[in-house]
């Protein structure tokens, strides 16, 4: 983390700048995305979900968040400095590691992915979480579960990052942390009032919204992956960011295909929510490997990621919880599916199994997101156990009945019609 | 006087405007005011699909309309709605006649008959 003398590179700095804007416009698009899909008397409720985490996680990660992600390693666990509290220790003409590029700028790229991945839980438990308990579970989560597994799989100190675990752009710290901690919230919260198995009046009120949003989605999730390569100057960043751009796009596509032929396959109707959904899951599966994998691979990844997926959502109704909007379904299954594939296919740095490398990568990539899986899982459980017990999971009945937007943040989203 | 009120499919609104046209032209243009309404009478609702699953609305979205007609326009106005609204299937509506107390134009305050 020491400065070093080189200059900064205009291009990388440049891309990562860019990439960093990218990243921010993906949690509005999440924002859309997860409110078309709830009821009208909840959709500022669950917007707001994804816009306190940009105001909460912004201030935490100036003030802790980056010193616990990537200050100087303590035994490969936790990182810390104390002078990057508040970040008043980092000279804003310092170079991030031995990178052509203004830390600030890593500074900033990471945070808006510390900031989306404790939105996407929200997901899971859409339409019934107490506000003032989501806020505090988005702040413990971020500092106790996100930024020590940022720590370990992205710090050059970190224990997994040391151990070999490739995660190129955040299936393991983003999507597995986010999907399986949003399986124990929704477990532990409970299922909405209304909630039984196709019960009609829990459908999506605007899918509008949703398709917009998972347009938002791809476009930045350029910024999430190609911006992973945290540069893009001669000899090798540029070309990773390249070939990440390349398998972001085709997974993104493999995935709405396969979704879409599946549901034509077994409902006779091709959908637009499935279309949609199918985007998300291939742009989820891609993103450990998106500068690791060739782009025909990156089909594999989409197909299978659709595939899974769509299989995690039909079983979820059986199981009976409520997973609201599929975070677990699509970010934990897609998280995982993209962790290990990446073992499979993986050509650089290392050679994967299909490259002839072996089950090596394959072994090390199970163990990254069996970690993964175990930390979140029983951070999650500790942070809402003790927030049920001192100020509560879940709204009133009476706010849930009534909706969320009106009991709570006395705000409507619509007021079109009589009187407006 | 009679109030006439029509629950129809949304896309024979127009056919309906057509056969009222032809039988109510007092001089000038019929008139009806619509709404969308959501119901259901024996017709079931949609069968939608979201992520693989079934589900059967319990609702579906028709069009209401009211009109108010004096005594001799009642059968006219029945039977135009009926040739313009019906298809033969499930779901095709229903047509209420009630009494009407009283009729207000609200711009010169005329009662009864004329004001309809």
């Amino acid at each position: 983390m020491n400065a070093t003398p080189a200059p900064i590179d205009p291009g990388s700095t440049a891309w990562m700048l860019v990439s960093s804007a990218l990243v921010l416009l993906m949690v509005p698009g999440l924002a859309l995305f997860y409110g078309g899909l709830v009821r009208r008397k909840n959709v500022l409720t669950t917007m707001l979900q994804s816009f306190a985490a940009m105001g909460v996680i912004g201030v935490q990660w100036i003030t802790v968040g980056y010193a616990l992600a990537f200050g100087t390693s303590h035994a490969g666990l936790i990182g810390w400095d104390t002078s990057l509290i508040g970040l008043v220790g980092l000279p804003y003409t310092r170079n991030f590691a031995d990178k052509a590029i203004p830390e600030l700028v890593f500074v900033m790229f990471q945070g808006k992915f510390a900031i989306i991945t404790p939105a996407l839980i929200a997901g899971a438990v859409a339409e019934r979480m107490k506000f003032s308990a989501y806020v505090w579970f988005v702040l413990l989560w971020a500092t106790f579960v996100y930024c020590p597994l940022a720590h370990w799989v992205w710090a050059s100190d970190g224990w997994l990052f040391k151990y070999g675990v490739l995660d190129f752009a955040g299936g393991t710290v983003v999507h597995i942390s986010s999907g399986v901690s949003a399986l124990v919230l929704a477990l532990m919260i409970g299922p909405r009032r209304d909630y039984r198995p196709g019960h009609t009046a829990m459908l999506p009120h605007n899918l509008v919204l949703t398709l917009i949003g998972a347009g938002l989605l791809w476009f930045g999730w350029f910024g999430f992956n190609a911006g992973s390569a945290v540069a893009a100057d001669h000899p090798v960043a540029g070309y990773v960011a390249g070939l990440a751009f390349a398998t972001t796009q085709t997974a993104a596509a493999a995935g709405a295909v396969m979704w879409l032929l599946i549901e034509w396959w077994h409902q006779r109707r091709p959908t637009s929510l499935g279309l949609a959904s199918g985007i998300l899951a291939g742009l989820v599966a891609i993103t450990p490997a998106a500068g690791h994998v060739i782009p025909a691979a990156a089909l594999v990844f989409g197909a299978l990621a659709a595939a899974g997926c769509y299989a995690a959502v039909q079983v979820k109704s059986r199981l009976g919880y409520d997973d609201s909007l599929d975070a677990f379904g699509v970010h934990g299954i897609g998280g995982i599916l993209g962790a290990l594939l990446t073992g499979v296919f993986c050509f650089t740095p290392v050679a994967g199994l299909l490259a002839g490398g072996g089950a090596g990568q394959l072994v090390k990539q199970a163990v990254g997101a069996g970690v993964a899986i175990v930390f979140a899982g029983l951070g999650t459980l500790v942070i809402a156990a003790v927030l049920r017990a001192t100020i509560g999971l879940r709204a009133t009945d009476e706010q849930e009945r009534d909706g969320l937007d009106i009991s709570v943040h006395g705000e409507r989203a619509y007021h079109q019609g009589i009187a407006s | 006087m009679k109030l006439i009120t029509a629950i129809i499919r949304p896309e024979r609104l127009e056919a309906v405007q057509k056969e009222l046209q032809t039988v109510l032209d007092e001089g000038d243009h019929y008139r009806l005011s619509v709404e969308v309404v959501e119901g259901h009478g024996r017709q079931e609702g949609e069968i939608e699909f979201y992520r693989g699953q079934r589900f059967r609305s319990s609702l579906v979205e028709k069009l209401q309309l009211t009109i108010g007609v004096n005594d001799a326009y009642v059968e006219p106005a029945v039977n135009a709605i009926l040739r313009g609204a019906r298809t033969g299937q499930v779901g095709d509506g229903k047509v209420f006649v009630t009494p009407l107390e009283q009729c207000i134009r609200i711009r010169t305050g005329e009662r009864g008959g004329s004001a309809i």
